[in-house]
């Protein structure tokens, strides 16, 4: 993946000076586009409700400042269990998903028996529909096993979509181990599951890894369907619906609101930051070789 | 690789508690959906067959306005995603100094919670007090406060722009990788020829990149298709229904008005154009892979 390397500039990439300009404008533009929202929450997030809450409309905070990112907590005093409950489901998700996943790719990427590529398929039309149309029966199921109203409502359901990507991704990385390592452990009297747990698996790793990143900011991101539908209980509230107890009885207290945005998006932005090389790889190397 | 019996049961074994997992939790509510689909289910103790009468009641509604419009914003929607996204690629593929941190700045709107970025647009689209209609008041370009989620013709378009804002960000990394898979001296043997970078661009990237346009467009297509989160925290699919999209619409009878029952019919509906999608989806992404191996 030669995204992110840093490369000479050939005679044919040399610009001239107006398509430089045009380039950095329509970069401008684009970036704008994608960074307004955040931008405009950050400036909300500084400034006084008398400001937000007057017209004309003004851009930039007047006697701005970040009170809302201390008075946040105490107007909705759960807040910090709303990061810790999205967290907790997300890292409980990321551990179940692995579990599951991790076998499941090593067979699909070195078996070739009858019926696998059929199940593939499957796992990937998954992927494919929303929880959103299967609300009904899923409460149901959620109901019968006694798990409305706790951290489980929306793990469980949640795990069932993230299956199919993780599958995906994982079973590419593992199709590039090569074979012979099997037949090196098989030669050496190595059983199957010794040769899956000692060879392969910490060859694997840098995937795996990816993986549980990919899938951390999919279940950290994703919470909300399930979450609104399967748990009404405010101690177990993840973040994206907890956030709705910032529109108060009267008023939404939108400096507020956007300060808890910004606190709660913190993680998912220093985790992109550290980790974006490895995500671009991992999205492109899933995506583009089937 | 051996064929082995072992080897059989041990492939099955890796692969059992996924399929498992995915069959209790997936297909076993699919199939349930369609039985409570031929039922009055509602929060009543009794529930009885009522045969087609639900999928009948879908035909004399406004079910077929909900279908349209479904239809007609994700299209919309994965159109402006494509461009946007195409755009996107071939921009942050110049080689310009930053480039690096430009692709970084790319990703936030979809490394982000979805909700997080939702309430953000739903602020900037108030009429009042947000920055899109504030703006536009500044430049003389509308005369009043414009509370853009308050009209249907207007909330129908923003919400598309959010939900293209979300896409737009794996779309255009998605691409630029097609774009960096082209070997070089294709562009160099152009460039010798002295052609012009638009016709590069016309006869080598655009070309070459129409797998990946054709694969990420079936993608978005099944995705926005779902969408469910942006509709449903701007506008609820209001105002008076002109936001209501297939998924909404089931949501909203299921959960909102507790017909089960009805709501079923009504993802079922759903789940068969779902199913068509990803038979399409199927059918090209083959049809692709053999064409690449010619």
């Amino acid at each position: 993946m030669a995204l992110f390397q840093k490369e000479e500039t050939p005679m044919i990439d040399r610009y001239s000076w107006w398509e430089v300009v045009a380039i950095y404008a329509g970069i401008f533009l684009f970036l704008f586009f994608l960074l307004s929202p955040f931008i405009e929450g950050f400036l909300v997030s500084l400034k006084p409700l008398a400001q937000l809450f007057s017209s004309p409309y003004t851009f930039w905070p007047e006697n701005g400042s970040f009170k809302a990112y201390f008075t946040m907590w105490d107007s909705v005093p759960g807040f910090g269990w709303y990061i810790y409950n999205s967290f907790l489901i997300s890292i409980v998700s990321t551990a179940v998903v692995l579990l599951l996943v991790v076998p499941a790719s090593y067979a699909f990427a070195r078996f070739d028996f009858r019926g696998m590529g059929l199940v593939l398929g499957g796992f990937l039309a998954v992927s494919m529909f929303s929880g959103a149309v299967l609300l009904i029966p899923l409460f149901r199921l959620m109901r019968s096993l006694g798990l409305l109203n706790t951290y489980f409502a929306m793990i469980v359901p949640g795990v069932a979509f993230l299956i199919p990507s993780a599958i995906w991704l994982l079973r590419t990385y593992m199709i590039r181990i090569p074979t012979e390592l099997n037949e090196a452990a098989y030669m050496d009297g190595a059983s199957q599951f010794y040769t899956f747990r000692r060879v392969i698996l910490p060859i694997a790793m840098p995937g795996i890894i990816v993986v549980a990143i990919t899938t951390f900011i999919g279940a950290y991101a994703q919470q909300f369907v399930f979450a609104l539908s399967f748990n009404s209980k405010t101690e177990y509230m993840p973040l994206p619906v907890g956030l709705f107890a910032y529109f108060g009885k009267q008023e939404v207290i939108w400096n507020e609101l956007m300060a808890a945005s910004f606190v709660g998006i913190t993680p998912a932005l220093i985790l992109i930051f550290f980790l974006q090389r490895y995500l671009v790889s991992g999205l492109t190397a899933g995506a583009v070789k089937t | 690789m051996t064929k082995s019996r072992s080897a059989w049961i041990f492939a099955w074994a890796l692969l059992a508690p996924a399929i498992l997992y995915v069959l209790v939790i997936v297909a076993w509510p699919l199939v349930e959906t369609m039985r409570l689909s031929f039922t009055d289910a509602s929060l009543k103790k009794v529930t009885n067959y009522v045969g087609w009468r639900n999928y009948e009641k879908i035909y004399g509604e406004t079910f077929f306005a909900v279908i349209t419009r479904t239809f007609t914003w994700t299209f919309f929607s994965v159109l402006f995603k494509m461009v946007i996204g195409t755009c996107g690629a071939v921009l942050l593929n110049a080689a310009v100094p930053g480039r690096h941190l430009f692709r970084i700045l790319t990703m936030p709107p979809w490394i982000v919670p979805m909700a997080i970025g939702i309430f953000m647009w739903g602020w900037m689209y108030n009429g009042q007090f947000g920055m899109i209609s504030g703006l536009l008041q500044r430049f003389g370009l509308v005369d009043g406060p414009v509370a853009f989620l308050a009209y249907g013709s207007t909330a129908y378009w923003a919400t598309i722009i959010t939900d293209v804002w979300i896409g737009v960000p794996m779309v255009t990394i998605y691409f630029l990788a097609a774009i960096q898979s082209i070997p070089k001296d294709l562009y160099e043997a152009a460039w010798t020829d002295g052609a012009s970078r638009w016709m590069r661009f016309r006869r080598i990237t655009l070309p070459l990149m129409s797998p990946a346009i054709i694969t990420m467009s079936m993608l978005s297509l099944i995705a926005t298709f779902n969408s469910f989160d942006i509709i449903w925290i701007l506008t609820r699919g209001g105002p008076s229904g002109e936001t209501t999209t297939m998924i909404i619409d089931t949501y909203q009878t299921a959960i909102g008005s507790k017909k089960y029952g009805e709501g079923a019919a009504r993802a079922v509906v759903i789940c068969i154009f779902l199913s068509l999608f990803c038979i399409a989806y199927f059918r090209v992404t083959r049809r692709l892979a053999a064409t690449d191996r010619a």
